[in-house]
């Protein structure tokens, strides 16, 4: 099993994961930027943070064999606060990195007037900067939460395949589907979403544009749910090319829009005897012009 | 392609160089794109090293690195009248900037180098650069822009550095006209400490070592094998 868990925050996870990680398949990742717990209180601390993720978080997961991307931006939760919103003005700098495969976490926290601001004007810079964009929803009011997000996306002109809406439940995954955005599941041990009841929307929605992470971070939470949930998966009957396709190329396949993914040979061990290079041709720019196929990004 | 971009980019093949004119006319007509064009580079222009013995550039810097140097030169005639505008840009480059773009700046230093101006700039950027534990900042930062303009304590720390986290002293400009005494003591003293701990003393520590015999006198008698280098703070990054 070949995982690319598509929403992972490593920063908070140990050595440890990463070596249960590697065991378990995970062979990529995406870490979108997002709140830190503790609250940030100036720009020079994202900053910061946008550094780590690029530059000590990439390096740290190459040591365990693990490609590690970012998306970039100002997360719904700190829109809120006037310390915090000057970052947009240095997001650009940052959306144009090698490894920086989306816009996100954006999306609403509580709704406010200060977080649509933020929202619609990242949306604008993900076109700009002709980045895929990952969208959070609210843990409370989610359902009205997800439609909010589904009108903004729609205003902005995106095409709805470069836009990923994540944290989905029973309740928000119709109306992510109908709108032909990408739907995102983050699999946690008590709260989000389960692997047993992810194997049941997919038997009811299909396997395309569906996409499984951990969703690990500071929080309770297991950065080996992608491999149950592949598991789960097996034990219902799927088959392998299935687990393959939720796991490994469906990710590939949004993120791989950028251009930037720093992926070629990570996922050769993959399952079925699929052709890793099939999966990424004509993804990435980047690949394109390695004179060599392991020179790292 | 220009006369200054080719001598800045020496290695670009036909394709990179149209690719880098693109990227120069397009900063041509808004000078600030700089800072969404420098990072793009890579991908946009070429990407590996110049030399296929020198994966890293540390002698000849990387295609990406050539891009990037021609980017800047072009940037700073066309912000000539107004210098410190330049060099604010170069420095937030640099600020914003992730390894392979910060090492791209250290490079083009020394093509830049045009007074006291540029040097108030960048010079901290070299002693940044220092204070890392990146072997490819590092050895960008003891090219020949250091050999130049760094104060004699800082340039022996930064050779001492290079024999602690691996990096070729090939990467240091300039290392026979300016190694020292003081500084063959200091890497005297280093093979010391690693002998007394058991372990093998940098190869390359000889090239300073050889040129002041008295030096490292004892390291020889003793018997201490030149041998693989201590590369274990540059892989983890451990160390401080």
């Amino acid at each position: 099993m070949r995982i690319f868990d598509p929403h992972i925050h490593m920063t908070s996870r140990t050595t440890d994961d990463y070596e249960a990680m590697y065991a378990a398949g995970v062979r990529a990742v995406t870490e979108p930027a997002f709140w830190l717990g503790q609250p940030r209180t100036s720009v020079g601390s994202f900053c910061d943070y946008f550094d780590g993720l690029l530059g000590w978080e990439r390096f740290r997961a190459g040591q365990f064999g693990i490609r590690h991307h970012c998306a970039i931006a100002l997360n719904p939760k700190e829109a809120n606060d006037p310390r915090c919103v000057e970052v947009l003005d240095v997001l650009p700098r940052y959306l144009a990195k090698d490894g920086v495969v989306a816009v996100g976490e954006v999306g609403f926290d509580s709704m406010t007037a200060d977080e649509e601001k933020a929202f619609t004007h990242q949306l604008q810079l993900a076109a700009e900067h002709d980045l895929p964009v990952l969208v959070h929803t609210p843990h409370r009011d989610k359902a009205a939460g997800t439609r909010r997000t589904l009108d903004l996306v729609a205003e902005s002109g995106l095409p709805p395949e470069r836009v990923l809406v994540d944290h989905l439940n029973e309740l928000t995954v119709r109306m992510v589907a109908e709108s032909g955005c990408w739907m995102g599941f983050s699999i946690y041990p008590d709260t989000k979403m389960d692997e047993h009841r992810m194997v049941a929307i997919l038997r009811e929605y299909g396997l395309e544009k569906m996409i499984v992470n951990s969703a690990a971070d500071w929080g309770r939470s297991d950065p080996l749910k992608t491999a149950k949930t592949g598991q789960a998966m097996l034990d219902d009957g799927f088959g392998a090319a299935d687990v393959d396709r939720v796991l490994w190329r469906n990710p590939v396949e949004f993120y791989g829009q950028s251009g930037r993914l720093l992926i070629d040979d990570a996922g050769a061990d993959g399952a079925d005897g699929a052709d890793p290079a099939a999966t990424f041709q004509g993804n990435s720019v980047l690949r394109g012009q390695r004179p060599t196929g392991t020179e790292e990004g | 392609m220009s006369t200054r971009e080719a001598r800045s980019a020496p290695d670009l093949d036909a394709t990179a160089s149209r690719r880098l004119d693109e990227l120069v006319q397009e900063l041509a007509d808004d000078p600030r794109r700089i800072s969404t064009i420098f990072p793009a580079v890579a991908r946009r222009v070429a990407r590996g090293p110049a030399d296929p013995d020198d994966p890293d550039g540390v002698k000849r810097p990387r295609l990406e690195d050539q891009a990037r140097t021609a980017l800047l030169a072009a940037l700073a005639s066309m912000w000539a009248d107004d210098p410190e505008r330049f060099t604010h840009e170069l420095a937030q480059l640099y600020r914003y900037g992730d390894a392979d773009e910060k090492r791209a700046v250290l490079r083009a230093l020394s093509a830049l180098d045009t007074g006291a101006g540029m040097s108030a700039v960048s010079l901290p950027l070299v002693e940044d650069a220092l204070r890392t534990n990146d072997v490819r900042l590092v050895a960008a930062a003891m090219g020949p822009y250091g050999a130049r303009h760094l104060d004699p304590d800082s340039w022996r720390q930064g050779v001492l550095k290079c024999l602690f986290v691996g990096v070729p002293l090939d990467a240091v400009a300039e290392l026979g006209a300016r190694a020292d005494t003081e500084l063959a003591r200091m890497v005297a003293d280093y093979c010391r400490e690693r002998a007394a701990a058991g372990r093998s003393m940098p190869a390359d520590a000889w090239r300073v070592l050889d040129r002041f015999g008295e030096l490292g006198r004892d390291l020889r008698t003793a018997g201490t094998a030149p041998g693989v280098s201590g590369t274990e703070a540059a892989t983890t990054g451990r160390e401080t």
